[in-house]
């Protein structure tokens, strides 16, 4: 039966490709995967920018990029466990299943925040995990970055060395890159913040932002006219900077916010390709510091 | 500094009190090893030092909480749907009829309403689980009102077979068209379309084998087969052995933009019933037991198109869903009566050949306006055509046969608090009865999901 199968599949084969397919999940870990991989992959990220990556449909295009990936970055801690099983199981793809070489999660390298005590859906869209939002975080691009590079390696041995250079060559830049920016943020260090979901909980531990408070009252859940009011009265005497919402997040709560409150809105790319200036990693980061910087 | 320059004054004095010629080589052997000295150090400084950097960039290389070790661990995946309503209908719910179709089967709780005020639906509870690399186990069973608990999946699925194929065992809902391998707490509306009702008794469960194939092109294109056991409607009581039910589906879809998604399919299914019974009444209004057995072919095609702004469905979201089938049955019909003085034969009955060619569609829009509020509308539309009896067998006799267009038209308005719970307020107009029978069908429906949820198909 098994080598039946695998004359099947040696006929069905398409002509072979000599990169190796990676995809993933959401755009930051596409741009990554290119800093590392260079000529040597091909990569897509199957969702954009402005799309919710809790609520991806596992619509068919998305099984049909799944089919011949060679390796599938997921972000991970159940951020996209409403999708990603079923594109997994109907892609007939044995190389991206779980557990196997070809499967990579980016957050099972990161030290992670927020890991509820105890799990109750009452208390909202609760990931036992933790908050799976780590991109925002740019030194968490070392830690994933080195482990992409050695998965790269695993995958693609007769590269190794091209995976380990890009990394390396990576490190260097977004190390002098880091240092930039930090010295940049200094002067935010303690300001107090107001976040509509908690979408960037690694940002403001990294720049060390100070949340005064959330606009949902539990996470996934929208907040409702009295428990802004409360919000309200409870952030006035903290003068909160700014207001912060991701870009594909809904714009109601954060807008009544800023408008009721006086609070300055700013909406944050997020990812790459979030804002028309974030069109790589360093790019993402620069507009996200500038976009804070802006609001005096 | 006491100490050193005393311990100093002490080696210098050691060493002066040496003869020259030893003094040479000893200070040799000492300056070999402070060099080796001052290397071991710098490289442990060294060592130092990197580990230091390393946590000046943050985060060390911190493992992930490990699972715990407990008997547990193992467990699967639970998920448990609580679905129930209230409804108020004008007619009796017992006396609902497809006018023109034989009965399918005995009546669910996922299909028309079957009593008045409140029903716990079906309750489903499902366990999952990775059996090994290679397969994966999945467990569905449907607790119903009546205290019964019907098996509604229960099979094995490989995980990557290679070649793209996937193949599933055991009982599963076929792939045929696109609401079938749904369950109906992800369904859109309270009750199954009548499409699905008429030809598959609200659903087309198999018992057998699946095999899945994914072709090797940029657009997704799906095909299956599926051979198994087939009991239930539009099969039963066949005696032949092996395998009953024979299945096909062809599926592609993909993206038009960043938007718009599309999914549409082609299905085949094919089964021989050997004695399908309904019980009737004759032209007398006397008791009747009509068995049909023969061919049954059904050929479906399915379309569903999803809009969401900028492909991020969470505020706004439009699908449009529509489904046809059309059924051509073959075959021997029999109608027996158990008083013998009866118009169809008595209780020997009749038995003469039989042919009908059915079809249904429907197409339903909901649409997102809001976060957490949906408004749909849903057009059923069936057509019985006009069965065609031999010449032993008087349609008089077979009132249910009659010819009739059923028609129903739903609207819904549902609202999700989270993905989890969903309420939902529903009105139907159905005509399915027959001539003159309108029935207003009003549903108040609650669905919840508890425990691990499995992600949703397309």
């Amino acid at each position: 039966m098994r080598n039946f199968m695998m004359a099947i599949a040696l006929l069905l084969a398409l002509p072979v490709q000599a990169a190796l397919s990676v995809l993933t999940t959401v755009p930051e870990w596409a741009a990554l995967a290119q800093e590392i991989g260079g000529d040597k992959i091909r990569v897509a990220a199957v969702t954009t920018a402005l799309q919710d990556p809790h609520r991806i449909e596992a619509r068919p295009s998305l099984i049909a990029r799944a089919r011949s990936a060679d390796l599938l970055i997921a972000t991970g801690a159940e951020l996209e466990s409403g999708w990603l099983p079923v594109v997994q199981r109907e892609s007939g793809n044995a190389r991206i299943q779980t557990g196997q070489p070809g499967y990579f999660e980016a957050a099972a390298q990161v030290r992670m925040l927020e890991i509820p005590a105890k799990l109750d859906r009452a208390d909202g869209d609760v990931h036992a995990s933790g908050n799976p939002h780590v991109n925002t975080d740019p030194r968490v691009y070392l830690q994933v970055g080195a482990a992409l590079a050695a998965r790269l390696a695993q995958l693609d041995p007769a590269h190794a060395a091209a995976y380990q250079a890009g990394y390396t060559a990576f490190a260097g830049r977004w190390r002098a890159n880091l240092a930039r920016w930090e010295q940049q943020a200094a002067a935010l260090r303690g300001q107090p913040v107001v976040v509509q979901h908690k979408s960037f909980s690694y940002l403001l531990d990294w720049l060390g932002l100070k949340e005064v408070a959330t606009l949902e009252p539990k996470p996934g859940v929208e907040a409702s006219a009295a428990h802004l009011s409360r919000v309200l009265q409870q952030v006035r005497g903290q003068k909160p900077r700014w207001v912060l919402r991701a870009v594909w997040e809904g714009s109601r709560t954060s807008d009544w916010f800023a408008a009721n409150s006086g609070t300055p809105l700013v909406v944050l790319p997020f990812t790459v390709g979030g804002s028309d200036a974030a069109k790589d990693l360093t790019s993402l980061f620069d507009d996200t510091l500038a976009r804070l910087l802006a609001v005096k | 500094m006491n100490r050193i320059s005393v311990s100093m004054l002490a080696a210098c004095g050691v060493l002066a009190s040496f003869p020259a010629a030893a003094a040479d080589a000893d200070l040799q052997a000492l300056r070999e090893e402070i060099a080796q000295m001052r290397k071991s150090y710098e490289q442990r400084i060294n060592a130092l030092e990197q580990r230091l950097a390393q946590a000046e960039t943050g985060r060390a290389q911190v493992p992930t909480a490990a699972p715990a070790a407990r008997a547990s661990s193992f467990n699967p995946e639970i998920g448990l749907n609580l679905q129930g309503a209230l409804t108020s209908t004008k007619l009796d719910p017992a006396s609902w009829t497809l006018q023109g179709f034989v009965p399918p089967g005995a009546p669910e709780e996922v299909g028309p309403p079957r009593r008045r005020g409140f029903t716990a639906q079906e309750t489903e509870l499902t366990l999952a689980a990775n059996v090994d690399p290679n397969f994966r186990g999945y467990l569905n069973l449907a607790l119903t009102p009546d205290n019964t608990v019907e098996l509604e999946e229960a099979f094995f699925q490989t995980l990557g077979l290679g070649a793209r194929f996937t193949l599933k065992g055991g009982r599963f809902l076929s792939g045929i068209g696109y609401n079938n391998e749904r369950h109906p707490h992800v369904w859109d509306f309270a009750d199954a379309p009548l499409a699905y009702t008429a030809f598959f008794g609200n659903k087309l469960s198999a018992e057998g084998l699946q095999l899945k194939w994914l072709a090797p092109t940029e657009t997704w294109l799906e095909l299956g087969l599926e051979a198994g056991r087939d009991d239930g409607f539009p099969g039963g009581a066949r005696n032949k052995g092996g395998s009953a039910l024979g299945a096909a589906f062809a599926r592609t879809g993909g993206d038009v933009g960043i938007a718009h998604n599309w999914r549409a399919g082609l299905s085949y299914v094919a089964t021989d019933p050997g004695a399908r019974a309904y019980d009737g009444v004759d032209a007398a209004g006397l008791a009747t037991r009509v068995s049909f057995a023969g061919r049954s072919r059904t050929a479906g095609a399915d379309f569903v198109w999803k809009w969401a702004p900028n492909g991020n469905p969470a505020e706004h979201n439009f699908k449009l869903q529509a489904e046809y089938f059309r059924r051509v049955e073959s075959g021997s019909l029999s109608c027996a009566e158990r008083d013998a003085s009866g118009a169809c034969g008595g209780a020997a009955g009749l038995s003469d050949s039989y042919r009908s060619s059915q079809s249904g569609y429907y197409l339903q829009g909901v649409w997102q306006f809001m976060p957490r509020w949906r408004l749909g509308y849903r057009h059923d539309r069936l057509d019985s055509g006009t069965t065609r009896l031999g010449p032993a067998l008087a349609v008089t006799d077979l009132p249910q046969l009659a010819a009739w267009q059923p028609l129903r038209n739903t609207v819904m308005l549902d609202y999700a608090s989270s993905e989890f719970a969903r309420l939902r307020l529903q009105f139907a107009h159905d005509n399915s009865r027959g001539p003159g029978l309108v029935d207003n069908q009003l549903w108040l429906q609650y669905v919840m999901s508890i425990g691990a949820h499995g992600a949703h198909k397309f």
